[in-house]
């Protein structure tokens, strides 16, 4: 197998690389000293040109994000740079990976930011549950205070950046950055609708705000160090760099992985993921976390892990969150489960997302229990398309894409359950998820 | 609702204040003063809410709008220990079932009830990040990974006979040290 390339995990399994002597000692801290005599436009260019594109799921390019922040000098307006480790995507796993092992990365990260876009204040926002790597983020930022890398004179350069870390408190929506913001803000965290309030313009209390994942920023120090056209001689042209990927499900070795973009997916579940689970076949593969399309084992020949290749095998790359399922896996039951997930999560505000979760929730767990009716599927597809595009933020599409891809990739299987039902032999398949409807 | 009076110590408010030079404009401080006032009084009620109000100076109803829209905010009572099994895709195909199960038979309790002598209660959760090392549960703040129902148990045996701190307190700023064998960490590939 051939070895991949790392920049994000080259150090991941150090001893105590969690801490800031031995991140220092394998060469931590040595891109914000250079970002800092480069100077606030050499460090914008230099990460424009690396092409690298936001890992946390949409895959905006980080270059042109940082370019609609107004220079605070000219606007009069103070510039907010914060963390988003709000990680909640099902099946992505890779930023604890990052704020539990290697922490100071994504704060040197941060530190390249705020010098690139002249900010003096930042915010982590990590998920309430990670209580663990709340601490180690949470202990790197008092290391680096100590060390004076944060604070008033960060690096004996003069210049002033605070950093805080700020729990969220089990909510999926806060990492949809809008959300996020308000949350910060001490409201519900709810989506702000855009326009007019582009984080970059209109953010944090108002002012223009970087919302950049913790992956993204944890790459950042290699950009500097070694060049915008040594990290995009990495990956693809449209898709530079490398990206973690988060494996689970049926697979022999789950785990995070770091490939370079472009990987051929089926040698990523061959090698990375040690293949399936007690020789099993494949059914099955979601590769961007559960909200984007479900792939079928024979729509993955050819697709490659990056932007524009699983674009065109109809999902996207999303967070990485790749989950495999083997042929035994009962996908009416699965198509429930992500539906359940939705429907819990829908933060309430736009009615098509809020009622549209929980009808197609409520059919899916009918057709799963074997009182399926006559045109469910086409019932859930319409309300999948009136949801879809209807609401102030991407969660909709969250809901309705693979409510969709899941009737739509196996039919089949649907369609068993509802002639079972009709016909009144119903299958009484073994129920994967535990009772989860209050109705 | 308990009619018992809650005293709210010194300390939390001290933490508070600290907490709240930490944002540019007070009300981002509600949430980690949820959290302050939930370690208090155990779960958010209206005492909790009345506090962090009163500390804050933002009307009650703003507070409990935040407080209620947020799941680790508890509106009802938990048990001592709180067990949060993820229900979610990974840890589903993985037995996060078969979990559930045997803490609704161990416990004889239905999820978001609390037994009788008030050490235990169970909820199944939404992904908590653990999938790569599913089926997983929660208890209090740490994670217990790689679980089977036999594992829980023995996790389960050992609550009863060590009473283990789990938790991450807002005071400290720490992780309770109890379990501390068991491994808590991401595992690798």
């Amino acid at each position: 197998m051939k070895q991949q390339k790392q920049i994000l995990l080259k150090n991941i399994d150090k001893p105590n690389q969690h801490t800031v002597s031995v991140y220092e000692e394998n060469g931590g801290y040595k891109a914000i000293r250079k970002a800092l005599q480069m100077g606030a436009d050499e460090v914008k260019t230099e990460v424009k040109a690396s092409g690298i594109r936001g890992r946390g799921g949409a895959g905006f390019a980080t270059g042109i994000k940082w370019g609609f922040i107004a220079d605070p000098e000219k606007s009069g307006k103070p510039v907010y740079i914060i963390q988003n480790a709000d990680e909640s995507e099902p099946g992505t796993f890779k930023d604890r990976l990052l704020l539990e092992n290697d922490p100071h990365a994504t704060i040197e990260g941060m530190l390249i930011a705020a010098v690139a876009l002249k900010s003096h204040y930042g915010v982590v926002y990590i998920r309430g549950e990670y209580a663990f790597p709340y601490t180690r983020i949470q202990n790197a930022i008092k290391e680096c205070y100590e060390k004076g890398y944060l604070g008033d004179n960060i690096f004996e350069s003069g210049y002033k950046f605070d950093l805080v870390v700020h729990r969220g408190a089990g909510a999926y929506i806060c990492g949809e950055e809008t959300a996020l913001l308000n949350s910060l803000e001490g409201k519900k965290g709810q989506p702000r609708l855009k326009p007019p309030f582009f984080p970059g313009v209109r953010g944090l209390y108002d002012m223009p705000t970087l919302v950049n994942n913790t992956e993204t920023y944890a790459a950042l120090p290699f950009i500097i160090n070694e060049g915008a056209k040594e990290y995009a001689s990495y990956g693809t042209e449209k898709s530079t760099g490398t990206k973690l990927f988060s494996a689970s499900g049926h697979i022999n070795k789950p785990g995070v992985y770091e490939v370079e973009m472009g990987y051929p997916i089926l040698d990523f579940i061959e090698n990375e993921c040690g293949g399936i689970r007690d020789g099993k076949k494949l059914k099955a593969v979601i590769a961007g976390g559960s909200s984007m399309p479900i792939l079928r084992a024979d729509e993955l020949k050819g697709v490659n892990l990056d932007f524009e290749s699983l674009q065109a095998a109809g999902t996207y790359l999303g967070s990485g969150g790749f989950m495999v399922m083997d042929e035994t896996t009962d996908m009416v039951e699965v198509a429930l489960n992500i539906a359940h997930f939705y429907t819990h999560e829908s933060c309430g505000q736009c009615t098509p997302c809020r009622e549209g979760g929980h009808w197609i929730e409520k059919i899916f767990y009918r057709i799963a229990r074997d009182k399926g009716m006559e045109n469910d599927m086409d019932l859930v597809k319409s309300i999948a398309n009136n949801i879809e595009g209807h609401t102030i933020c991407a969660f909709g599409e969250a809901l309705a894409w693979p409510a969709k891809a899941f009737i739509e990739k196996f039919p089949e299987e649907f369609r068993e359950r509802i002639e079972a039902s009709i016909k009144g032999k119903p299958l009484k398949k073994e129920a994967l998820n535990f009772p989860i409807l209050n109705h | 609702m308990s009619n018992e009076r809650i005293e709210f110590s010194l300390e939390a408010k001290k933490r508070l204040e600290e907490i709240k030079k930490l944002y540019p404009d007070t009300a981002s401080a509600v949430m980690p003063a949820l959290y302050i006032a939930q370690e208090e009084a155990g779960m958010i009620n209206d005492e909790a809410i009345a506090w962090v109000s009163e500390n804050l100076n933002m009307p009650p109803v703003q507070v409990r709008e935040v407080a209620t829209f947020y799941t680790m905010y508890y509106k009802n009572p938990v048990g001592k220990y709180h067990f949060q099994v993820c229900r979610t895709l990974s840890c589903a195909i993985n037995g996060s079932k078969a979990l559930m199960e045997h803490l609704e038979k161990r416990f004889k309790i239905n999820p978001h009830e609390v037994t009788k002598c008030g050490k235990f209660s169970f909820e199944p959760v939404e992904c908590l990040g653990s999938c790569g090392t599913a089926p997983m549960c929660e208890i209090n703040d740490r994670y217990f990974e790689n679980l089977t129902p036999e594992k829980l148990e023995a996790i389960i045996k050992r609550i009863e006979e060590e009473e283990p701190d789990l938790r991450l307190s807002t005071k400290k700023d720490q992780l309770g040290d109890g379990l501390k064998d068991i491994p808590c960490s991401s595992i690798r590939g």
